[in-house]
């Protein structure tokens, strides 16, 4: 596929954006990025978040309008900027992170929503059915236009935009972090997705934090740090440490890096998990968590990891199944009584499940000691959510102007240190973290991975959900492996042999059985 | 749809402080909305900006600022109240038959609190814990307590000529009527419980974002109930300051469509129907706006009928404005 890109990219660029430059106030998003792109050329953009590619692509998108003096030409021709219908209308489309989708309306009707075709001014549903199927057609996958969106994986789900994408002609198709919730088979598909797509001559622009995606797909990668363009590398010259060294403009050689004991066989355990089911997925799960431990729960995306967390954490009714923290029978029917018990959960959708946007850092923070901190008469003490703010915007670099802003202004990374702040607040012994790293720039990540570290130094117990294999054996002690609702394994690191990653993914996909 | 994905660069800080600004001028932009339109009917009519008419605009606006005021906790939480003015009638019903009782007619006022009170637990106790949604909760209690405030005077009006706490409606403290002091106390302290209490924080939280809050530990169930139990006990409260007002209650006229006021002052006052965002501020500007409205179009000579007309207009551009500015607020 490369030769082919190699051919197109001797041709005039699909995309040119020319010095462009965005200016909020007084802060600089961009400044003077220019950026090409070639029809059939998988582009990548690469960048610590808070680097500036959102804002680049949403200066693409037409959300926003670049500051005077940056021009995008669109087949060399200047394509009008700051409006969403006309920057659509010319062929660009974007595919966001979350997910945009009717999850009551068929593939069909989500694929034409806002855009149906129409006979007699009645929505012709034949004729929807009809090229939603060509269109799937041509991205050769397994669901039909008939099914519910409901009823698709999160990974077809992605999919489903992209055919949405299709259905408006687009030509330029950026994609960011289009894997970050897909499972290594569901990633498969979408690459394979992306080879015919270029194939027809479409450009895509793909933001990524992985290193691995990058160098399977990008035929060049552009680089942004600090709200400006580092550099772009030809497919030839690329190496994990020139990227590396271009994103963040520091050595990462300790970024997997355990200070941590592992624990033997003799340390106590922490919580004991015994015979969990639930009412939909999960069946008789049980595990001992060690104190001072890292405890991996990897598996499939569906495999139910979520959801025993959630019923461990007292989220959702569980049919059966009993705890013990420290050897004490505990009982845990809601959250409340979780994090009253030691045991803190942090969710896999800050933005959904986590944050409040609305509200300062500083009260997202406290929010879960409030009560705690409060003076007589439930009044709260503004100087100790500020005191408790300050020292972990510290702790944790949280990159904030101030804790009273909102904490929808921060970037991803930022929003999930603020999570993890108000987690640890409630001086948990256990710790439940779900993706923990979902989503987050390198620099925030390896900044994660040292707090797990400390927090397991700490002799905290910590089971760690993650869908990234050299995340969970770069980070854990122990691995245990979901599928289908029950824990089908367990990994361990024998005398010098790391975890591995064969036997995971054995495990993860019923290999194993075989 | 578009814009959702926010990793958000640099800039995030500034569109923060600039919704922070945008929020602030949704519930203080309406001041200059009031000071507009106190100079318009002051200029149409000399009389409108007396000593006179501002302490009968204020008076008239306090018991619609009291259920305003219970209100906004509800909307807060992105709830709904429907039954305030039903309530308001059966309280001020039983405000008046207890005032009746020999020697312990003072007992009138905690009784119509208590009652208010009473309903306003029951919405909260369904919403809350049989989780059914607040606006059919209230719909119903709407006309279920319309039907109490009628089955308790037989359909009659009753009256007390001799109502011992008659100086709520019609007494003064230094020149400044009970009436508006009694809402101007209520505000103060709604604004005490949501700005500075714990409690406060919880309630922005559970409208900000219910399933975060719960996960963080907040006992959502009974911020709910403390919600609609204020907005119920407030009501119950306006019962009995419109008892002491009129002398007599009557369960069918009595708080009809108050419920509507209130929800516009609400809105007007820039608290976000969707819950989270919002001040009781806000909420007093938007209840002096209707009345401003009301009393200066009768003095402007308006007709009762286009009296009608304009405040409907007025709680739809209300809820275009709210609308405005969420789309603002999601433009970040």
């Amino acid at each position: 596929m490369s030769a082919a890109a190699k051919v197109e990219t001797a041709r005039q660029p699909v995309l040119e954006m020319r010095h462009i430059s965005k200016t909020f106030g007084a802060i600089r998003a961009l400044q003077d990025v220019s950026l090409s792109v070639h029809a059939g050329e998988l582009h990548a953009l690469m960048g610590e978040n808070g680097a500036g590619k959102s804002t680049l692509m949403k200066v693409l998108s037409g959300a926003y309008r670049p500051d005077a003096g940056g021009e995008i030409l669109i087949d060399g021709m200047p394509a009008a900027t700051g409006d969403p219908i006309k920057a659509r209308a010319s062929g660009v489309a974007v595919i966001y992170q979350e997910l945009s989708l009717a999850p009551n309306l068929t593939v069909a009707q989500n694929i034409f929503l806002g855009n149906e075709p129409r006979r007699f001014g009645i929505v012709d549903r034949d004729q929807c059915t009809r090229r939603a199927r060509e269109i799937i057609a041509r991205l050769g996958v397994s669901f039909s236009a008939r099914d519910m969106v409901s009823s698709l994986s999160l990974g077809e789900r992605q999919l489903v935009e992209i055919a949405r994408a299709l259905s408006t002609n687009a030509r330029i198709i950026v994609m960011d972090e289009p894997t970050t919730s897909l499972t290594s088979r569901e990633t498969d598909r979408l690459f394979e997705v992306i080879a015919t797509l270029k194939s027809q001559g479409i450009a895509i622009i793909y933001i990524s934090h992985r290193m691995e995606e990058v160098y399977q797909l990008a035929d060049r990668v552009s680089v942004l740090r600090d709200s400006g363009y580092v550099g772009t590398l030809e497919r030839a010259d690329l190496s994990a440490s020139r990227l590396v060294s271009m994103m963040v403009g520091r050595d990462l050689s300790a970024f997997y890096k355990k200070d941590h004991r592992p624990p033997d066989a003799k340390r106590a355990v922490a919580l004991s998990v015994r015979g969990m089911s639930d009412s939909r997925l999960l069946k008789n799960c049980s595990f001992d968590l060690h104190k001072g431990e890292v405890l991996a729960l990897a598996g499939l995306v569906g495999s139910g990891r979520t959801e025993l967390a959630r019923l461990i954490f007292g989220a959702d009714r569980r049919t059966a199944g009993t705890l013990e923290l420290d050897g004490k029978p505990v009982t845990i029917g809601s959250p409340r009584e979780a994090l009253d018990a030691g045991i803190a959960y942090l969710t896999e959708d800050r933005k959904e499940l986590g944050l409040f946007l609305d509200m300062s850092i500083s009260d997202n923070i406290s929010m879960g000691v409030l009560a705690r901190d409060s003076r007589a008469g439930g009044l709260r003490d503004f100087a100790a959510a500020e005191r408790r703010a300050s020292k972990a915007v510290a702790d944790l670099s949280i990159r904030t102007g101030s804790v009273q802003a909102n904490a929808g202004s921060l970037s991803g990374g930022n929003q999930q240190k603020v999570l993890l702040a108000r987690l640890l607040e409630t001086e948990p012994r256990v710790v439940i973290l779900d993706e923990p790293t979902r989503g987050v720039d390198v620099g925030a990540k390896s900044e994660i991975y040292r707090l797990i570290d400390n927090l397991a130094k700490q002799g905290i117990a910590i089971l760690m959900i993650s869908s990234e294999l050299p995340e969970v054996i770069g980070v854990a002690d122990r691995v245990l492996v979901m599928r289908d609702g029950t824990i089908s394994g367990e990994v361990t690191a024998s005398e010098g042999e790391p975890l591995s990653q064969e036997k995971i993914m054995e495990l993860a996909t019923g290999a194993a059985q075989q | 749809m578009t814009d959702r994905a926010t990793e958000i660069s640099a800039g995030g800080q500034a569109t923060g402080t600039s919704r922070r600004l945008r929020t602030a001028i949704a519930a203080l932009g309406m001041l200059p909305v009031l000071i507009l339109l106190a100079a318009g009917f002051q200029f149409m009519n000399p009389r409108f900006l007396t000593e006179t008419n501002l302490l009968i605009v204020t008076q008239q606006s306090s018991i619609n600022i009291v259920l305003a005021a219970g209100m906004t906790f509800v909307i807060l939480t992105g709830g709904i109240d429907l039954s305030v003015g039903a309530i308001l009638a059966a309280s001020a019903m039983v405000a008046v038959m207890v005032s009746l009782v020999p020697d312990w007619g003072l007992l009138g006022v905690p009784a119509a609190i208590l009652v208010g009170l009473g309903f306003g637990l029951i919405n909260g106790l369904l919403i809350a814990y049989i989780k059914l949604p607040p606006f059919i909760v209230t719909l119903g209690s709407l006309t279920a307590v319309r039907g109490v405030a009628r089955l308790l005077g037989q359909d009659t009006t009753v009256f007390n000529s001799d109502l011992p706490f008659d100086f709520i409606g019609n007494g003064s403290l230094f020149g400044i009527p009970w009436l508006v002091i009694i809402a101007l106390s209520v505000v103060v302290l709604s604004w005490l419980v949501l700005k500075r209490t714990v409690l406060g924080t919880w309630i922005y939280a559970v409208g900000g974002n219910a399933e975060a809050a719960r996960l963080t530990g907040i006992k959502v169930p009974l911020v709910l109930l403390f919600v609609y139990g204020v907005s119920g006990m407030l009501a119950g409260l306006g019962g009995a300051m419109s008892a002491a007002r009129l002398y007599a209650a009557n369960g069918l006229q009595l708080g009809q469509s108050y419920e509507l006021d209130a929800i516009a002052a609400v809105i007007l006052g820039g608290t976000s129907f969707v819950g989270g965002v919002g001040s009781i501020w806000g909420t007093l500007i938007g209840g002096l706006i209707i009345a401003v409205l009301s009393n200066g179009l009768i003095l402007a000579g308006v007709s009762d009928i286009w009296q009608y007309i304009i405040k409907g207009l007025v709680i739809i551009v209300a809820v275009a404005l709210d609308r405005y500015r969420l789309q603002a607020g999601a433009r970040t």
